[in-house]
């Protein structure tokens, strides 16, 4: 019965995600297509023919020096994904902690204001994709009407420009990023004492102050979630990017999460490459993830 | 003094709110006033300009000219299972971790937790080749593959979805009193009784919450579909919107349309059980 209870829910969770990721770090010192089996031999073992791909071969490091040095995409994808983290910590985040804290404050009308800025985290971030797709439309969009530049001789493309799409975009991820982060937060000032703060200000603290003072340092342990949150989110970024580009790969949209989507729909598939570019990911998400572990298990590994 | 500084700010916060409130609705009132609108119209007009005329007919054209009724029928088909394996598989999980204290009990816990904050994409290439070497009998897949077929991705959503659950429903029941257990076990009562009919309905504000967020989030899956569904009648109605895109490719009008069509279940939930979704966020980040 016990057996069962853990059983069943353990084996799912080792045979279709760590086995994967684990799978994904052996794959990434491949080089395999997909077609045929993967040989416990090195690729020099077998001879190039052009026109025949290689059967899966052990290729060292080389699908990460190929990443690193011939990829065109890699460093554009790894400061994509650089920059939509830190546009999530300087704007997003701190915007949703905004909200938070101002609605904490009970002012009429409070219900109203969390719920519209909740919305976009109900909505599927391919509806958000398509509804703004509608503001930054060249030619009748909303933006471009309203600044005048909606004529054949001066348009904006914002989503199609390799200088502004990125950021276009992040606005929208933005839109609901904050609305997120502001639902976290509100939960976590919820829970915190609130003779706290009204000692703080009979102390002669403003808002301000007692907010920063008294009520941040308490709510450290949501605060590391928050963050957690934030990295995580900024490494999946995907949805947006690749609804806006119709599934192709856009200049100025590269992201690492979409780079190794590329590998297994695209029509060539490189299985070995496409794990390496995984594992990429996987590195960088051991960050934040273990942040989180010891966060939310040092007290019970010390007992 | 102090009094009328509090004022001043709570005027500053107000003005503030409500003005963030509205650039929040903008784009989805914008959406809307878009698809409500005919195509001809809004090219001679732009988007910007004084309606002469709405109408539903983006609405209905958008569900004649294609298959939305499969797309929707397809996520319920995906959806509901998802859910309720996952909330089965989570809850039997987080008793053994957090209730009988069995060796591992943190390490477990670590598995579960961490498996389900590794991004998508970290998994997803061997994932997509396991999907293609796994083979089902034909009555559950007719593909006869874990790829392309429904028991596929209501298998890795579920996969994907069981850490964060263990995590909140574990975290959850270490708050109920030990002497329960205890009573129970002297009163001859098995495991399964102390699991199913014992712990289980205490856990039912919980399992409000998260059934009600892994609902949205399964809903509103788009990676999973995109990349372990090919064929298009197969796909969830979210992910379906990448194909009515390339099918309705001229007229936006039409796409924001079936875009917001399939936003209505999230929108009724939202209505319905925003409380549920909130308190489920809460459960899973407050203990944390």
């Amino acid at each position: 019965m016990l057996t069962l209870l853990i059983g069943i829910p353990l084996l799912v969770d080792l045979a279709f995600i760590w086995f994967p990721a684990l799978a994904s770090v052996l794959l990434s010192f491949t080089q395999w297509t997909g077609v045929g089996s993967v040989h416990m031999k090195s690729c020099d073992a077998f001879p190039t023919a052009p026109g025949i791909p290689k059967p899966g071969c052990l290729f060292g490091v080389q699908n990460y020096n190929q990443a690193l040095h011939i990829y065109p995409a890699f460093w554009p994808a790894v400061r994509h994904n650089g920059i939509w983290l830190g546009v999530f910590l300087l704007i997003a985040t701190p915007l949703g902690m905004l909200f938070a804290v101002l609605i904490d404050r009970g002012l009429r009308g409070s219900r109203i204001y969390q719920s519209v800025l909740f919305l976009p985290v109900m909505l599927s971030l391919a509806l958000i994709g398509i509804i703004w797709e509608l503001i930054y439309a060249p030619d009748k969009g909303l933006i471009n009407t309203v600044i005048g530049r909606n004529h054949n001789n001066n348009l904006i493309d914002w989503l199609g420009d390799p200088h502004l799409n990125l950021w276009a975009i992040l606005v929208e991820a933005t839109w609901r990023q904050a609305g997120y982060v502001m639902v976290l937060y509100l939960a976590g000032l919820k829970s915190v004492d609130p003779s706290l703060r009204e000692a703080a200000t009979v102390d002669g603290a403003n808002a301000w102050q007692a907010f920063w003072r008294v009520v941040f340092p308490t709510m450290r342990p949501i605060n590391i979630v928050i963050l957690v949150v934030t990295v995580i989110e900024s490494l999946r970024a995907f949805d947006l990017v690749y609804i806006t580009s119709k599934g192709n790969p856009l200049r100025g949209l590269e992201l690492l999460s979409v780079s190794v989507t590329q590998n297994i729909v695209g029509e060539t598939q490189r299985i070995g490459f496409g794990s390496a570019l995984g594992v990429v990911l996987l590195v960088l998400s051991l960050v934040p993830i273990s942040i989180f572990l010891w966060q939310a298990f040092r007290k019970e590994v010390q007992r | 003094m102090s009094r009328r500084r509090m004022t001043a700010g709570s005027m500053a916060a107000q003005v503030f709110l409500v003005l963030a409130t509205l650039l929040w609705l903008v784009p989805i009132v914008f959406g809307l006033y878009v698809a409500l609108r005919p195509k001809a119209e809004t090219d001679r007009l732009g988007y910007v300009s004084v309606a002469h005329s709405l109408t539903f007919d983006n609405f209905t054209n958008a569900w004649k000219s294609s298959d939305m009724w499969r797309f929707f029928l397809n996520s319920l088909i995906i959806t509901v299972p998802a859910v309720l394996v996952t909330l089965l598989l989570a809850s039997g999980a987080a008793f053994a971790v957090s209730r009988l204290g069995i060796k591992f009990n943190v390490t477990l816990l670590i598995v579960f937790t961490a498996g389900n904050l590794l991004p998508q994409q970290v998994i997803i290439t061997p994932l997509y080749r396991m999907y293609l070497l796994i083979h089902l009998p034909h009555f559950v897949s007719d593909s006869g593959l874990l790829y392309n077929s429904y028991a596929g991705l209501i298998l890795i959503n579920v996969a994907f979805q069981l850490g964060f659950c263990v995590f909140v429903l574990s975290n959850y029941m270490k708050t109920i009193p030990r002497d329960m257990d205890e009573a129970a076990i002297v009163d001859g009562a098995s495991l399964w009784t102390r699991y199913w009919r014992l712990t289980m309905p205490l856990c039912r504000p919980a399992l409000a919450a998260l059934a009600t967020l892994l609902t949205t989030w399964i809903y509103n899956d788009f990676f999973w579909a995109i990349t372990l569904i090919s064929t298009g009648n197969k796909r969830p109605i979210t992910s379906a919107l990448q194909n009515l895109q390339g099918q309705f490719v001229t007229n936006q009008n039409m796409i924001s349309a079936a875009a917001l069509m399939a936003a209505i279940p999230t929108l009724i939930v939202f209505v319905l059980l925003q409380k549920q979704f909130v308190a489920g966020l809460s459960l899973g980040s407050s203990k944390g």
